[in-house]
């Protein structure tokens, strides 16, 4: 089941397509990478989401109804990435004033807020003030203030900047747990290497535009360009040749090789083979994703995204 | 509606309970009244003792010159300038006054004092009170003229002003209603821009510390700003109440504490402003004669307060929310804000005068000015100054601005909340107010 669906989201500023056309589907439970370069329409994506913006054009469909901004604020948690807190309130009192606003009851709030400072050690912050937390610790606020309320939908955008290694982990952790108990986690990042280890599903987005939909493995698969390792026991006294392949690159007995078209990898075994070369290792190459993302990304030329003027409409 | 209450009670909470709050709300009161009380004190207890030698050569005085615990006169007889110089020097005396031989009583005198050092203003002013009052007596008594009958020569005509309506004009009706439009009209204007900038300065804060977005998402943008607007409005409210009892108590409290201060006040002739409008109030006395409807002022200026605060409050947190860190941008964005506020103000200081003219109406009727010119004209008596359409009018017009502009800042609000990078102009401002969300 669907828990969000986007049909033709549009949403033009005065210089800017921001968001032209977007449609997707999230699956309940999935963790959901939304990938794009800076300035692509993330934000402004995920602001219609959670009902700052309204769409120009378009619907979302949240949990099977049409959103309404209203009643299913209570659903979304949301960690935009320009956060914040005030800073002279205290921890626990900011924590329970952001459950309230969100539609939480005062002792559900102070329960709950109570679960997850225990969960996180942060049980000694309760009468601190966010001026004496460091960056790292205020953001472990942040991630308790959006989950709190046990939304349905979790956003979180750029979830891990300024956390060390171990808090980094700690939160990962928990966003696996999160989506484990059915809640759906949007997350949206540059960082790619997250991505890969995170997501079920991704979705990048250019110019405003959705031009890759898919899961991460079927999108590596999409996207391999038939490279192969292979290791030989012994460096060989010949040139490799064959019609099958070529050798891309070559580092003593490691070798890289790139299938011709209309061959497959079982052809280039059998080279080997019947040059009497052994074989010690032999597995697929499939880009990372941030060679994708490089690769679709630079030929749009995204980097230095111009002004235009557009038709209010 | 249960949000903008949460909002609201956070504002308000975290403004009430911080110490600087506590500090401006009781101290400043305090302080102000000290040092009120701490000027008139000592300028009135000037330690300065004067023992002044008078050689009065012509004996116009006849030995009759009364003094006081800081001022004593001394008949001398058969001493010179020079003598008495000495006796200055030796500090017997700290003046001498010294009448020629020729003076006559019925003409004018010239009387020369001469003193150690330079005698401070409260203590001339008295010497010169109590010699005039001697010669008064002394002349009196040369033209044979008793004190009674003096008192009845100077006895004023009972003038009475009135309108053809019949209404009583007396002229300290006028004067105690000029003080209390002229006052109830600058306190609002005051409340206008503490609070306004309150309100502006919160906003600032909230788009400077980026938690804007994080409750925008839980919130709707309009229920933030309108929160806010409410929260500091309580906090103008209380603070003012505070300060209204505080100082009214301690208006009673000051001549219980330093009785024979206020004898003093006023028995000197440094009668400044403040006190002759505490005369007026006196002599006119809200008991007395005078037709002042003060149930309906106080719930009239209780009414502009509101509604002058809702006005302006939501502008500046339209402006609030355009600006960045910088408070210079903020500057020049509030000048179009501040301006209506002083004009009103000119206006009203027009208005209290001439409480009829056409300035005053206009500025009456006009929300951005009404708050503030209104207020000078209700004192004035409403059903005969101001008619009760005007103030009817004056009062839609200011619900209807007040909702126009909360309209207009809660559309700018919401997209200047989250719009970080250079500062708008107010024409962009604009066109985000008529954009489709």
């Amino acid at each position: 089941m669907n828990i969000l669906e986007l049909h033709h989201l549009k949403k033009y500023f005065a210089t800017q397509k921001a968001v032209d056309d977007i449609s997707l589907e999230i699956e309940q439970g999935s963790i959901f990478g939304l990938l794009g370069p800076n300035g692509a329409g993330k934000t402004t994506l995920l602001r219609m989401i959670t009902g700052i913006f309204y769409p120009d054009e378009g619907e979302v469909i949240l949990d099977g109804k049409k959103f309404d901004p209203l009643t299913d604020i209570i659903k979304i948690g949301y960690m935009p990435e320009e956060r914040g807190l005030y800073k002279k309130m205290k921890i626990g009192d900011q924590a329970l004033y952001l459950a309230q606003l969100k539609g939480l009851s005062k002792s559900d709030a102070v329960q709950k807020i109570k679960y997850w400072f225990e969960k996180l050690e942060m049980q000694s912050w309760w009468n601190k003030k966010v001026e004496d937390l460091s960056k790292g610790m205020s953001q472990k606020l942040q991630f308790v203030t959006t989950v709190l309320h046990e939304p349905k939908l979790i956003i979180l955008d750029e979830p891990f900047s300024g956390l060390d290694p171990l808090n980094a982990n700690l939160i990962k952790d928990e966003i696996y747990g999160l989506a484990q108990k059915g809640s759906t986690i949007i997350f949206s990042t540059h960082r790619m290497e997250q991505v890969e280890e995170i997501c079920d599903h991704i979705v990048l987005v250019n110019l405003g535009r959705k031009i890759l939909d898919g899961s991460v493995q079927e999108i590596k698969h999409r996207f391999k360009e038939h490279k192969f390792n292979v290791q030989l026991s012994n460096v060989p006294s010949i040139i490799l040749e064959s019609p099958a392949f070529h050798v891309a690159e070559e580092k003593a007995n490691k070798y890289i090789v790139r299938i011709n078209d209309g061959y497959k990898s079982n052809d280039v075994l059998k080279y080997f083979i019947e040059k009497d070369l052994n074989v010690d290792g032999f597995n697929e190459i499939l880009p990372s994703l941030n060679d994708i993302f490089i690769n679709l990304v630079e030929d749009t030329k995204a980097t230095t995204r111009s002004f235009q003027n557009i038709e209010a409409n | 509606m249960n949000k903008i209450a949460l909002i609201a009670r956070r504002e308000f909470l975290t403004r009430v309970q911080k110490k600087t709050f506590l500090l401006t709300t009781i101290l400043l009161p305090l302080l102000f009244f000290g040092f009120y009380a701490m000027i008139i004190y000592f300028s009135v207890n000037s330690d300065e003792k004067y023992n002044i030698a008078v050689a009065d050569e012509a004996n116009v005085f006849n030995n009759k010159l009364e003094g006081d615990e800081n001022i004593s006169f001394s008949f001398v007889k058969g001493e010179d300038e020079q003598s008495l110089k000495q006796d200055i020097e030796k500090d017997k005396y700290q003046g001498y006054a010294i009448i020629p031989a020729n003076a006559n009583i019925l003409d004018k005198i010239n009387i020369s004092i001469v003193t150690q050092k330079s005698v401070g203003l409260m203590s001339r002013g008295k010497i010169e009170d109590k010699l005039n009052a001697a010669l008064e007596q002394q002349r009196l008594l040369a033209l044979n003229i008793s004190p009674a009958q003096l008192d009845s020569a100077k006895k004023e005509g009972n003038i009475q002003f009135s309108t053809v309506e019949g209404k009583n004009d007396s002229g300290e009706e006028i004067g105690m209603s000029y003080a209390i439009g002229y006052v109830s009209g600058f306190l609002i204007y005051i409340v206008l821009f503490i609070y306004g900038a309150m309100v502006m300065r919160g906003v600032m804060e909230e788009k400077v510390s980026r938690i804007a977005e994080v409750i925008v998402s839980s919130v709707k943008p309009f229920q933030l700003m309108m929160g806010k607007i409410l929260g500091i409005g309580a906090v103008g409210l209380v603070q003012f109440i505070i300060w209204i009892i505080l100082m009214t108590s301690l208006n009673f409290l000051l001549p219980l504490i330093f009785p024979q201060l206020a004898a003093q006040m006023h028995d000197s002739n440094m009668q400044n402003g403040a006190m002759q409008a505490a005369d007026t109030l006196k002599n006119s006395g809200l008991i007395g004669n005078v037709n002042i409807n003060m149930p309906l002022i106080l719930g009239c200026f209780i009414f502009y307060f509101i509604g002058g605060y809702l006005l302006y409050s939501s502008l500046f947190a339209c402006v609030g929310s355009a600006v960045n860190e910088d408070p210079q941008d903020a500057q020049s964005l509030m000048l179009p804000i501040t301006m209506p506020i002083i004009f009103g103000i000119v206006i009203m200081t027009k208005a209290v005068n001439e409480p009829t003219s056409g300035l005053a109406v206009f500025g009456s009727l006009f929300p951005l000015f009404s708050p503030i010119v209104m207020m000078a004209r209700i004192a004035h008596g409403v059903g005969d100054v101001v008619p009760v359409w005007q103030l009817l009018t004056s009062m839609g017009l200011l619900i209807v601005g007040f909702i126009f502009t909360t309209w207009f800042a809660g559309k700018v609000y919401r997209t200047g909340i989250l719009m970080y990078g250079k500062k708008p102009s107010w024409k962009e401002m604009w066109k985000w107010a008529f954009r489709r969300y």
